[in-house]
């Protein structure tokens, strides 16, 4: 009797099924792993929680064999365990289930689930053995999934029910789910618990990554918490409140900083009203979204990335199309059937600094001088006619390099050899020389270094005491705090409330962050 | 029995005999293009293998050694190919174009090197040839039976032997496709690479693979050309046949029996091109064969601009795979 | 075109350099393996190309049309995009010439009549750019089999057009009558004997002065200009060409538009220069030949000048060996050209990791590429 237990588990008598002890990881610089250590509880299901960039993804990598760790040491039921690839990791049942899901999209359901590992008795007998093995699996947990339909014609939900179905068919046991609620509708997600439920009762262990903490309270048994590379908290879920994990993720908020004057609010130059965007998917992305921003002030934009901020930059600067609803700059209105553009923004006084810059901000294989003008090299100091004048663009690059101390000072240098801080400077300068009315900017300081995000900010200060109109979308609540008047907090493309700065907290944000709206947040203030 | 019937059975006729090669590279293609690789070196290939079965066939004496050859040399260039775009990322168009240009010129100067007379290759005995295969009892049926009799001797008899392993060609691929691990696998390596190499199989391997039996399939072609349907190697002989294999392969939505039935319209236009030249058609007037050519490629621009229904090409085509870490 | 770490010059002189003589030892050896010494192949060919009276002339007429092909290739990679139908545009080109110079010749005065033929040439290949860079921006069909199918959509027109209502009557084969007397380039050899110089008689024509000219167009358009700027931008990303507001459907058509119009006026050296009537596949393979040209140019006119004079002289010394050898005739050139795309195009990043490990071992040069 002993023996089948022992073997249940995978020959051991662990407690733990996964235990993690004192991970290391680094790209080059950042240290996205730092003496990382965790124990899985077999048969529960545990939650990592964390703000964006935190480290969860890259220790959940390592986990599923995917990066390998540069110290430390994992053990799968109790066995020291050392993954090569992703296969070695799931041979000893550790099944992933991304969040971009690795599905054939003309497949059939069961086509994908059997990919590679259709046994040796040929493609037919093998589907029809894996069939009745699905069977068996759909039955037990509750996976509902129509084996022959093509899976790019299922909804996102089912899809993942298949990934899932994919990793059980394999043998998994443990089942890692990277932000697996970020694409499902709420009635999807309550059925994906109901599943994870139904796992857990056969007794298979699942970690569950995700930022949103009322999920975490909802379905986990124990939750871990990471902020910037390392642990900083773990315990039963049922010993801890949404504030407590709030405050854990974003950090236990300093003094509020108030290094730059408030400012006198100008009038409105830019009204939005009940605007909305469905992305390709179909999906709402931004919902609804009501208000002003004025002249001389910073409106930062607080929420957890992907929950319709980029959605709110790219339709105010040109780039999307509003599906419903409407803003306003100066008389003119633009919604669904008159379309803005971005040449038209620029027009209006309407600067834009991209949340991505390598993508978008910058021409990478472009020398700085010619990415310095993208987007504007109609400006006619640039050139004249049809014709562009280097010199002068050069000379005109050089000059900003100066005044925004971009390093190494060189207009030749190809965009894509200068470091994140002043690749960012590049395109701020850009953005600023315009003399913009309102300045549009996301992410201003991803991957900048410390001394660069100084700078930065300053610049974002002085813009705003000249009178510029700021939207500030960040993850970073920090920033959010530092820089803004006011702040926005946005969830699932809606907006759950707008708080002047000084009224604003830390733990206040992080719940309207959270999905939680303005009025019960503040309930909870002392 | 009129006249314009029995005219239309041998376009029909010609139409097996010129869609023959279309037909091996069509699903040359198929195989290669499902894996991810886009082969414009179809006509390539074909070239090569066209004279080197006619080479090998002569001095030789036999047309089995001959063809082996001829798909050895043709899977090495597809393995030179994979080479550059597989190991070396390089670009999937230009290499095919590479390995055609460079097919135009190496086949006549080794040619020329070999047997002096411009790039030809002398013209092969009957002996050094796959020859037609008379079906049984086709005269008597011919006599004895009407219509069905003279089909079966117009039509279905009297082919070589490489005429049916085309059309053969064609279950072959669609079981390897549809009906085997390695069709799932390899159907899959072309659509989305992540998810083969997430199940622990290699990406390149599969696409390796994909690419050599596109070789044997483009040698196969080659053969037909230069030593069935034809007595020798001609200089430029494929005179674009792979192009419109290509079209063809996208025309029948990359998928092996639609394919087929491309390679026989496109393969039918042209024998009826050769057979209308100047003909007056009630309504029409008068038909120009030159313009009748250019149909296939009309109709696969029209086809892949989305006018006559919608074609997906695989996904990945075109991508190198990276692998991301 | 992947960014690279290694230092300029290596990027562009020493790689192209290597990725040539890669090609060429090849083809080294694969002529001694036909029993030919190689290097006398090489000085024959250079002989016919360079020092036989009239030798550079046709040497520089070949190059003439490779310029032309080769900025066709060029501007299209500029904005990512692979044209492979400069065939096809070089040919409807010369229809452009045909119809201009067959209609107006004689009524207009031959300056005249000669700049329009010029014109209706860029007009007729860019028309037959503009429809595969319309079907890609707008409907998404691969630009690159369109232009390949549209390659043969052109022969066959010519054909129709050469071998039926435009065919010269009393005539076998498939070509129009002579332009009217006049309308035609001026010979260099011409020209030079005017002034008292005598070159040697060759095809070369003011053609070359155009190209040239093309050349510098291609180079102020895609570095000097505001839609060259938006063109790179385009073909460099796509993300951020929309971010800055360019419309990339509208740059593709554009740019496919010019080229075509480039590759079309290929057809001024061979129709206008030479033959003074449409014949039937002048544009022999020219068109493909842009290619290499364009990769070993490495997409700049002044790259693609030297590429096309080193394809110039591989044709006109190529025509030299079949006088020469027995064995080995212009078709060699092919080879040559298939190689030089294969190493210099398919395997240009082959020699990188070799050469940054010889010129990155202490790579403080360069700054990190990122952070």
């Amino acid at each position: 009797m002993n023996a089948d237990i022992s073997k249940q588990n995978g020959g051991s008598k662990s407690p733990f099924a996964v235990e993690i002890k004192n991970i290391n990881k680094s790209f080059g610089s950042v240290h996205a792993n730092h003496e990382i250590s965790l124990n899985v509880s077999l048969g529960t299901i545990h939650g990592i929680i964390g703000e964006n960039g935190a480290g969860k993804s890259t220790l959940m990598s390592i986990l599923y064999g995917f990066y390998k760790p540069d110290s430390g040491e994992i053990k799968v039921h109790g066995k020291a365990a050392y993954f090569k690839q992703p296969l070695d990791a799931l041979k000893l049942g550790i099944g992933m289930v991304h969040q971009h899901f690795m599905l054939v999209p003309n497949f059939t359901a069961l086509e994908n689930i059997v990919l590679g590992a259709e046994g040796k008795t040929g493609l037919n007998k093998g589907l029809q053995n894996a069939r009745k093995k699905l069977e068996e699996l759909k039955q037990a947990y509750g996976l509902e999934v129509e084996l022959d339909s093509v899976t790019e014609d299922l909804p996102v939900g089912i899809q993942q029910r298949i990934e899932i179905l994919k990793a059980l068919y394999r043998g998994a046991r443990v089942l890692i789910l990277d932000e697996p609620t970020g694409v499902l509708t709420p009635q999807e997600t309550d059925q994906l618990f109901e599943i994870l439920l139904a796992l857990k009762s056969e007794g298979v262990t699942i970690l569950l990554i995700t930022h949103k903490l009322h999920e975490v309270m909802a379905i986990t048994d124990e939750v871990s918490v990471m902020r910037q590379g390392k642990m900083v908290g773990n315990t039963l879920t049922k010993h801890t409140t949404p504030e407590m994990l709030a405050e854990q993720m974003v950090g236990r908020s300093v003094l509020v900083n108030t290094k730059y004057e408030l400012q006198s609010i100008g009038k409105v130059v830019l009204s939005v009203n009940k605007l909305g965007v469905v992305d390709k998917r179909g999906f709402d992305s931004l919902k609804n979204a009501t208000f002003d921003l004025h002249a001389g002030e910073i409106l930062g934009v607080a929420g957890i990335a992907g929950n319709g901020q980029s959605e709110l930059l790219s339709v105010l600067s040109g780039i999307t199309l509003p599906n419903a609803g409407s803003f306003k700059i100066e008389e003119y209105l633009f919604d669904a059937k008159k379309n803005p553009s971005p040449r038209l923004m620029r027009e209006l006084g309407v600067s834009h600094v991209p949340e991505d810059r390598q993508a978008e901000g910058l021409v990478l294989q472009f020398q700085a001088f010619e990415s310095v003008i993208l987007g504007y090299e109609n400006n006619q100091k640039l050139g004249s006619g049809f014709l562009t004048k280097p010199d002068n663009i050069q000379e005109y690059c050089s000059q900003l390099q100066e005044s925004f101390d971009v390093r190494p000072q060189n207009p030749r240098l190809y965009s894509s050899q200068f470091s994140g801080g002043n690749q960012q400077k590049l395109v701020l300068s850009r953005e600023i020389s315009s003399v913009p009315k309102i300045l549009l900017v996301g992410q201003p300081t991803r991957g900048v270094d410390i001394g660069a995000i100084e700078f930065i900010h300053e610049t974002l200060i002085n813009m705003r005491n000249s009178g510029c109109a700021i939207l500030l979308v960040s993850v970073e609540l920090e920033e959010i705090l530092t820089l803004s008047d006011r702040i926005l907090v946005i969830n699932s493309g809606e907006i759950m409330g707008i708080v002047p700065r000084i009224t604003a907290t830390k733990s206040m944000l992080g719940k309207m962050m959270a999905g939680i709206p303005f009025e019960d947040a503040k309930e909870d203030k002392k | 029995m009129t006249d314009f019937w029995f005219q239309f059975l041998l376009a029909l006729d010609s139409t097996l005999r010129v869609a023959t090669p279309l037909i091996f590279c069509a699903m040359a293609g198929i195989f290669s293009e499902r894996s991810g690789i886009i082969d414009i070196s179809l006509e390539g290939k074909m070239l090569m293998a066209a004279f080197v079965a006619a080479a090998v066939a002569y001095g030789t004496g036999s047309p089995w050694i001959g063809a082996f050859a001829a798909i050895t040399v043709s899977i090495i260039a597809s393995l030179i190919h994979g080479f550059a775009c597989i190991i070396h990322r390089g670009n999937q168009v230009i290499s095919g174009l590479a390995i055609n240009i460079l097919a135009s010129g190496l086949t006549v100067i080794i040619g020329i090197a070999l047997f002096r007379q411009g790039g030809q290759t002398p013209t092969l005995p009957k002996t050094s040839r796959f020859n037609s295969l008379e079906l049984p009892l086709a005269d008597v049926f011919e006599k004895n039976i009407p219509i069905l009799g003279v089909i079966y001797k117009e039509l279905i008899s009297g082919h070589n032997i490489l005429v049916w392993a085309a059309i053969i060609s064609v279950g072959i691929t669609y079981y390897i496709l549809f009906k085997t691990t390695f069709g799932l696998r390899l159907r899959a390596v072309g659509e989305k690479p992540e998810a083969i190499d997430s199940a622990g199989i290699s990406v390149t391997k599969m696409r390796f693979q994909a690419i050599i039996i596109a070789g044997i399939l483009c040698g196969l072609a080659g053969v037909y050309l230069s030593t069935a349907t034809g007595a020798g190697f001609v200089k430029e002989m494929t005179a674009g046949k792979g192009y419109i294999a290509l079209a063809a392969m996208i025309f029948g939505k990359w998928r092996p029996v639609p394919a087929l039935f491309a390679c026989l319209l496109f393969g039918f236009l042209e024998a009826v091109a050769a057979r209308v030249q100047g003909v007056e058609i009630m309504l029409i007037g008068e038909i120009s064969s030159d313009l009748l050519i250019a149909l296939p490629y009309l109709l696969t621009v029209i086809l892949l601009a989305g006018f006559i229904g919608g074609v997906t090409p695989p996904r990945a085509i075109g991508q190198p795979y990276i692998k991301e870490r | 075109m992947q960014a690279s770490r290694l230092p300029r010059y290596v990027d562009i002189v020493l790689i192209p350099i290597l990725n040539l003589l890669t090609a060429l030892f090849v083809a080294g050896i694969i002529i001694a393996i036909i029993g030919e010494n190689p290097f006398t192949a090489l000085s024959v060919m250079l002989k016919g190309a360079f020092v036989y009276k009239g030798g550079l002339g046709y040497t520089l007429f070949y190059t003439t049309n490779f310029i032309f092909t080769g900025l066709a290739v060029a501007v299209a990679f500029h904005a990512m995009l692979f044209n492979i139908g400069g065939e096809g545009q070089a040919a409807m080109g010369g229809l452009g010439i045909g119809l201009v110079a067959l209609s107006l010749g004689g009524l207009l005065p031959i300056l005249v009549v000669i700049f329009l033929a010029v014109l209706g040439s860029a007009l007729f290949g860019a028309i037959w750019g503009i429809i595969p860079g319309y079907l890609q921006a707008k409907r998404g069909s691969h630009i690159v089999i369109t232009t390949i199918m549209f390659n043969f959509i052109a022969s066959a027109i010519m054909v129709w057009l050469l071998a039926g209502m435009l065919m010269a009557p009393n005539q076998m084969s498939p070509e129009t009558v002579s332009f009217s007397d006049g309308v035609m380039l001026w010979q260099m050899h011409e020209i030079f004997n005017k002034m008292g110089f005598d070159i040697g008689r060759s095809p070369l024509n003011l053609s070359f002065v155009i190209a040239l000219i093309c050349c510098l167009f291609v180079w102020l358009l895609i570095w000097r200009t505001r839609l060259g700027y938006r063109i790179r931008a385009t073909g460099f990303s796509l993300k951020a060409s929309t971010y800055a507001g360019y419309r990339p459907e509208i740059i593709i058509i554009v740019t496919m538009a010019i080229s075509g119009g480039l590759a079309g006026m290929m057809a001024v050296n061979e129709i206008l220069g030479v033959q003074h009537r449409v014949i039937l596949n002048f544009t022999s393979g020219y068109g493909f030949t842009g290619i290499a040209v364009a990769l070993m140019g490495r997409n700049h006119p002044v790259g693609i000048i030297f590429a096309s004079l080193l394809f110039g002289a591989l044709f006109q010394g190529g025509a030299e060996l079949d006088f020469e050898f027995q064995t080995i005739t212009r078709d060699m050139v092919l080879m040559i050209q298939g190689l030089i795309i294969l190493f210099s195009g398919a395997l240009a990043y082959m020699f990188n990791p070799v050469l940054e490990k010889l010129f990155l071992r202490d790579d403080h040069l360069i700054g990190p590429k990122n952070d």
